[in-house]
């Protein structure tokens, strides 16, 4: 076996490479396409890739522009992220408690879900004029919005992953003598586990999406105020530059989230991403 | 019993008498179970046979305390059954083990619930995963196994927990036809080294007669025991020999000739 092991590994190297680069084909067309799009058209409204690339090394470290927004990145970035993950964590203390209970009691079922069902088609950009009035300007109503949108899916995942625990694994778990809270720990949770952190993967990428709206509720600084500053300056180079910073720290949180995901469910590679 | 003169008899493992079980499926009444009577002293191994919707799972799940009783006593040692207890442990034919567990962690489940320490908890758990010869495997997952693997720790993690009476519900029914030889050499071994109580589910003829000291032939419609019968084969059974052959064909009469006059009515 080990022998086979070998032979395999040279090839599996190879693959890792080409696992590597696969991905990259399509953004390196896309940009290709943008710049090529740019260049023909001679719009002025879209800059071409290579200035909002100048945007970007100016946003991070400065030293081109030298106007308000040089270097700032670092700012701007630790706000948003304090933001999303103010209300993502939020979201998942309240999600996940109450949707294991929801799923387990059918009268707590009865008594929340048709409320949970009537809230749940509102946007969450609806909340924002109330969050407003809630909260005043200013960040709260930013984390407020971020928790509205990530708590659906985590709470809604939960109560699914809950009640489609195979029955036979409760008549198991009683006749070996747990019972009680002793059930909930050892039987519910780590059986709703894969649908838990389905739900929060799908909540995480909800936060990320509403910060930017969180944020055009009038605070000065985040990635979402920067790219409302952005449009009222007309500086479309740094609304796109802020794009893709947030779609950057989306997709390296998220990748987080499936290390956390494929070690949690190492029991169950069908699970992993 | 008041009389001096009779010894007193030692009480059963289990005993029932005068159960019915009915369920109500779709607004409709269904009797799964009427009037069953049986008795399992300490030791036994019983088949339950019986063709499919004669009961027999049902009686099993009662006395695993899944569940109730519409009429009639169900005892343990004299004891009422309410509910499920570690001193009866079930094999499942679909395993119901913890996907997320390994086979230690499996086999370890019942012991943990009673809080044992965890070195204590350790060895036992390897104890139990040696006995059933997963030594090799002890830190796989169950989706890692295959099927006869599974039922071993299925087997392993009640034999863990110390149970009276093993209720195994056609626990050898997916398997293929060489593991489940196997399988089932391994139990009589098993239950010949423990002495455990073990009464065990199936519809096949052979299965029954190869383990059990007793065959409860159970009919349908509504589910009641036929027959009640002792084996007296010696053991170890040979499956060709023409004492096993005998036992098997009368039983496979008492299941079939059940179904010949229903299907004449």
């Amino acid at each position: 076996m080990s022998a086979r092991a070998l032979s395999v590994s040279p090839v599996s190297g190879r693959m890792r490479i080409q696992r590597i680069l696969t991905p990259l084909i399509l953004p390196l067309v896309l940009l290709l396409a943008w710049d090529m799009g740019v260049r023909a058209s001679g719009t002025q409204l879209i800059p071409s890739p290579g200035t909002v690339g100048l945007m970007l090394i100016d946003f991070a470290v400065g030293g081109i522009y030298d106007d308000a927004f040089s270097q700032t990145l670092g700012l701007h970035l630790w706000k948003s992220l304090t933001r999303v993950y103010g209300g993502f964590l939020a979201a998942a203390a309240v999600g996940i408690p109450l949707g294991l209970m929801i799923g387990r009691s059918p009268s707590l079922r009865a008594l929340v879900d048709p409320t949970l069902q009537l809230l749940r088609p509102v946007p969450v950009t609806a909340w924002l004029p109330l969050s407003m009035i809630f909260f005043g300007l200013g960040p709260k109503a930013a984390i407020f919005l971020v928790f509205l949108g990530a708590f659906y899916p985590i709470v809604f995942n939960t109560i699914f992953g809950v009640r489609t625990v195979d029955a036979r694994l409760f008549e198991a778990a009683s006749m070996l003598g747990c019972h009680g809270p002793g059930m909930f720990r050892q039987v519910v949770l780590p059986a709703a586990m894969p649908s838990i952190l389905n739900g929060l993967r799908l909540g995480h990428g909800f936060a990320w999406i509403l910060i930017v709206v969180g944020e055009m509720t009038g605070v000065p600084e985040g990635l979402g105020a920067v790219i409302m500053d952005g449009r009222m300056l007309s500086r479309t180079d740094l609304v796109i530059a802020g794009m893709i910073v947030i779609g950057l720290a989306g997709f390296c949180t998220d990748r987080l989230l499936v290390w956390l995901n494929n070690r949690l469910l190492k029991w169950s590679p069908q699970h992993h991403v | 019993m008041s009389e001096p003169s009779k010894p007193r008899q030692p009480l059963p493992v289990l005993s029932v008498r005068g159960l019915s079980k009915r369920f109500v499926v779709g607004g409709q009444t269904v009797e799964a179970l009427r009037n069953v009577d049986l008795r399992i002293e300490k030791g036994e191994f019983v088949c339950l046979i019986g063709a499919s919707g004669c009961g027999k799972s049902t009686l099993l799940r009662i006395l695993a305390g899944f569940e109730t009783a519409s009429e009639g006593v169900v005892e343990m040692y004299g004891k009422p059954i309410n509910g499920p207890s570690p001193e009866r442990g079930m094999v499942f034919q679909d395993y119901g083990l913890f996907p997320w567990l390994t086979v230690t962690q499996n086999i370890g489940f019942g012991p943990r619930q009673r809080g044992l320490p965890a070195k204590q908890l350790h060895e036992l758990a390897m104890h139990y995963t040696d006995m059933v010869g997963l030594g090799k495997f002890a830190n796989y997952y169950p989706g890692q196994l295959s099927g006869g693997m599974k039922q071993r720790v299925a087997i392993a993690r009640v034999l863990a927990n110390d149970c009276d009476v093993l209720l195994m519900d056609e626990p050898f029914g997916a398997l293929d036809a060489l593991t489940r030889e196997r399988l089932q050499q391994e139990l009589l071994d098993i239950w010949a080294r423990t002495g455990v109580t073990v009464i065990f589910v199936t519809h096949a003829v052979e299965e029954a007669v190869m383990l059990s000291d007793r065959v409860v032939v159970m009919t349908a419609g509504p589910g009641r025991i036929e027959r009640d019968i002792s084996l007296t084969l010696a053991r170890p059974r040979e499956i060709t020999g023409i004492e096993f052959n005998q036992v098997r064909r009368d039983i496979t009469q008492y299941l079939s000739s059940h179904l010949a006059v229903k299907a004449a009515a």
